[in-house]
């Protein structure tokens, strides 16, 4: 079948534009899910029907209406799409959250969106249960996958036993009705709810599928949490509009992950950079392992590749010269979609070179998923693409260099934060989004990236790290003051990589950093988790700067030390 | 069956030959990310290493929250 960008326009929801694949691809098969060398489950969108309408009961029947908000905190798994299909068909708003992050931190979202509704993995509902922020969990329903017959769940039901075969009542929204609330951060600081419409996503949807076709006979794999913005797009609403089929993997062990390309003839899988470089890591470790006449003949093979793809990728001409490398793959992949972060240009450029391209972009959860994608005619290697169909960039108070604040407009920027309108007006101004990140559009219309404006980092494996989230970490620290920054933020680099955190100490009159302070630091940083760590800390001679209610002047202290400190011999290792 | 103390001492030996440091700089409560100077995909790698030499498996989610090798060594302990 010859793909084709799918038509969304007829459909009011995301309930509704999946209800219409569910019928219209009926016996085709939509989910694998594969754990190692095991498949746990394989349905057709039939089956994926028959399994979310009991999820749907289970919601209806605690007097889940529409508007009412869900929230999934799991894996990658199937179960996941089953339950969000669960919620869209009851009109419900989807809260995806991270399951990497802390109990505490799922307790504290959980509560910020008032959610009625908890769906959750069992070893992770078993640590929410043992937190000490347990005692304030009002969420009236709560689903447990995949819990022991011994687990004594108290008033929590399980998942599976969610069998109701009555059929529930479809609720339908609007396009302009929220359907997912997603953090972009504020676990502990002020959190950043970003309300996106079914418009939004059905927007992006389209636009993505216009550039990166799926068709029934593609195979995706997931290995990255649904609620990951790429693929909750790519590898749900996409492929389910189009009948393809998504295979989940729940490991990312590197031996498993090789094995799942040939395995299931992958056509296309999202990747988040640390994922690539490690790819990147195995091949270029297996090139260098060649007799060397073998590894020189690789070599001009490779460079008469990129010559024959220097003006878009040929996958069958690619195939054909470095057959080995695409059998390892399963000879079927199309392209690796990377995105979260930024992913460096000699990884994008080794790939392509071997006839795999990167769909490279840049997004931000406040614009959807991504603003711009690699559209790879040509590929470029040193940029993040140009803007997707529908989506106007605009740089603002550019310098000499062209390089100033990307602000976006397009139909899939969020409606605003939830609960924060001045936050919301803050980001938000005459229907453009500020990012936040300093770009540069060439003369052929692709955005480069130059670091950022705001105080936050995003790491290799796509995690949005704001400083202010991780402060109170660090609260009854003895000292007179400190706060947290993005390094980046303080010395200001034209470059987004490297970054890192750190803790700026104001110590108290008198005092000298001493080994117990030192260690106090550390062992608080450790109950940090791990993406959200520290990297070193600076310490600084003056009070901080503060406004009348004594909020610390975050962007003045950064100016003050920048102009005085030098990073290198300031910047201390944690 | 090897005590906790014995597991941990073998976690810390298994530890240092795969990432080549020296089993004596390790400590039980190190944090293994900062220490080994390791992502979470080369922590998943050790953790296949644990799996084949204590002949247990341990699912990707065993090593949520966990950056010690104590707690490591106590979840290992736990399904052996």
């Amino acid at each position: 079948m010859k793909p084709t960008a799918p038509d969304l326009s007829s459909h009011a929801s995301l309930g509704d534009a999946l209800s219409a694949a569910l019928e219209q691809w009926h016996d085709r098969v939509v989910l694998i899910e594969a754990d190692r060398d095991r498949e746990n489950c394989r349905l057709t969108y039939a089956d994926f029907k028959r399994a979310a309408l009991p999820i749907a009961v289970a919601l209806q029947s605690s007097a889940f209406a529409a508007g009412d908000r869900a929230a999934i905190v799991m894996s990658n798994q199937s179960k996941w799409l089953i339950s969000a299909y669960a919620v869209f068909y009851s009109g419900g708003v989807l809260v995806p959250i991270d399951f990497k992050l802390t109990a505490a931190e799922h307790l504290a979202l959980l509560a910020h969106a008032e959610v009625k509704v908890l769906i959750i993995e069992y070893p992770l509902w078993r640590s929410t249960t043992q937190s000490p922020e347990f005692r304030n969990f009002t969420v009236a329903q709560v689903l447990v996958t995949e819990a022991p017959k011994s687990a004594d769940l108290g008033r929590a039901r399980r998942w599976e036993q969610c069998t109701d075969a009555t059929k529930p009542a479809f609720v339908p929204r609007q396009r302009d009705d929220v359907a997912c609330i997603v953090y972009s951060s504020g676990t502990a600081g002020r959190p950043k709810g970003c309300m996106l419409t079914h418009d939004n996503y059905l927007k992006q949807c389209q636009s993505l599928m216009t550039w990166y076709p799926f068709w029934p006979a593609v195979q995706y794999l997931s290995i990255l949490p649904t609620n990951h913005a790429i693929d909750f797009m790519v590898g749900f609403i996409g492929p389910f509009v189009c009948g393809a089929t998504v295979v989940h993997l729940r490991t990312l062990r590197p031996e498993y992950l090789k094995d799942a390309f040939p395995r299931f003839k992958i056509t296309y899988a999202s990747v988040v950079p640390m994922v690539l470089k490690a790819i990147e890591a195995g091949l270029r470790a297996k090139f260098s392992e060649l007799p060397p006449f073998r590894r020189w003949v690789l070599h001009r093979l490779i460079a008469v590749n990129r010559f024959l793809t220097r003006s878009q990728p040929r996958p069958a001409v690619s195939r054909m010269l470095l057959p080995q490398i695409h059998q390892a793959f399963g000879g079927q992949l199309l392209a690796l979609i990377t995105g979260g972060a930024f992913a460096e240009p000699t990884t994008l450029q080794f790939f392509y070179d071997l006839g795999i391209p990167v769909a490279n972009g840049y997004g931000l959860t406040e614009a959807g998923t991504a603003v711009t994608v690699n559209d790879l005619k040509p590929f470029r290697a040193d940029t993040v693409g140009k803007p997707l169909p529908g989506v106007e960039l605009r740089i603002l108070d550019p310098n000499v260099d062209g390089i100033g604040q990307v602000a976006v407009r397009s139909r899939t920027v969020m409606k605003g934060y939830l609960n924060d309108p001045s936050l919301t007006a803050e980001v938000l101004a005459d229907g453009w989004l500020l990012t936040g990140d300093l770009g540069r559009l060439d003369s052929t219309g692709h955005l480069q990236l130059f670091g950022r404006l705001k105080n936050m980092i995003v790491t290799e494996g796509g995690k949005n790290i704001y400083p202010e989230d991780i402060e109170c970490a660090f609260a009854g620290l003895a000292v007179k003051e400190y706060c947290v920054f993005a390094a980046n933020y303080v010395w200001k680099q034209q470059t987004l990589f490297g970054e890192q955190l750190m803790l700026v100490l104001r110590l108290n009159p008198g005092s000298e950093m001493t080994s117990a302070l030192l260690q106090d630091l550390r062992s608080r940083n450790r109950s940090l988790a791990n993406f959200k760590r520290l990297s070193g800390y600076v310490l600084w001679d003056a009070d901080f700067p503060r406004t009348a209610s004594l909020k610390i002047k975050r962007d003045v202290l950064a100016e003050q030390i920048a102009a005085r400190l030098d990073r290198n011999v300031a910047l201390r290792e944690l | 069956m090897p005590t906790l103390e014995e597991t941990l001492t073998q976690l810390l030996n298994l530890a240092a030959a795969h990432f080549q440091v020296s089993a004596t700089d390790l400590n039980p409560d190190d944090d293994f990310f900062r220490k080994l100077k390791i992502n979470s995909l080369q922590a998943l790698d050790l953790l296949t290493k644990l799996e084949t030499h204590f002949n247990v498996e341990l699912p990707d989610y065993e090593l949520q929250g966990v950056t010690d090798f104590r707690t490591l060594a106590e979840r290992i302990q736990s399904r052996l």
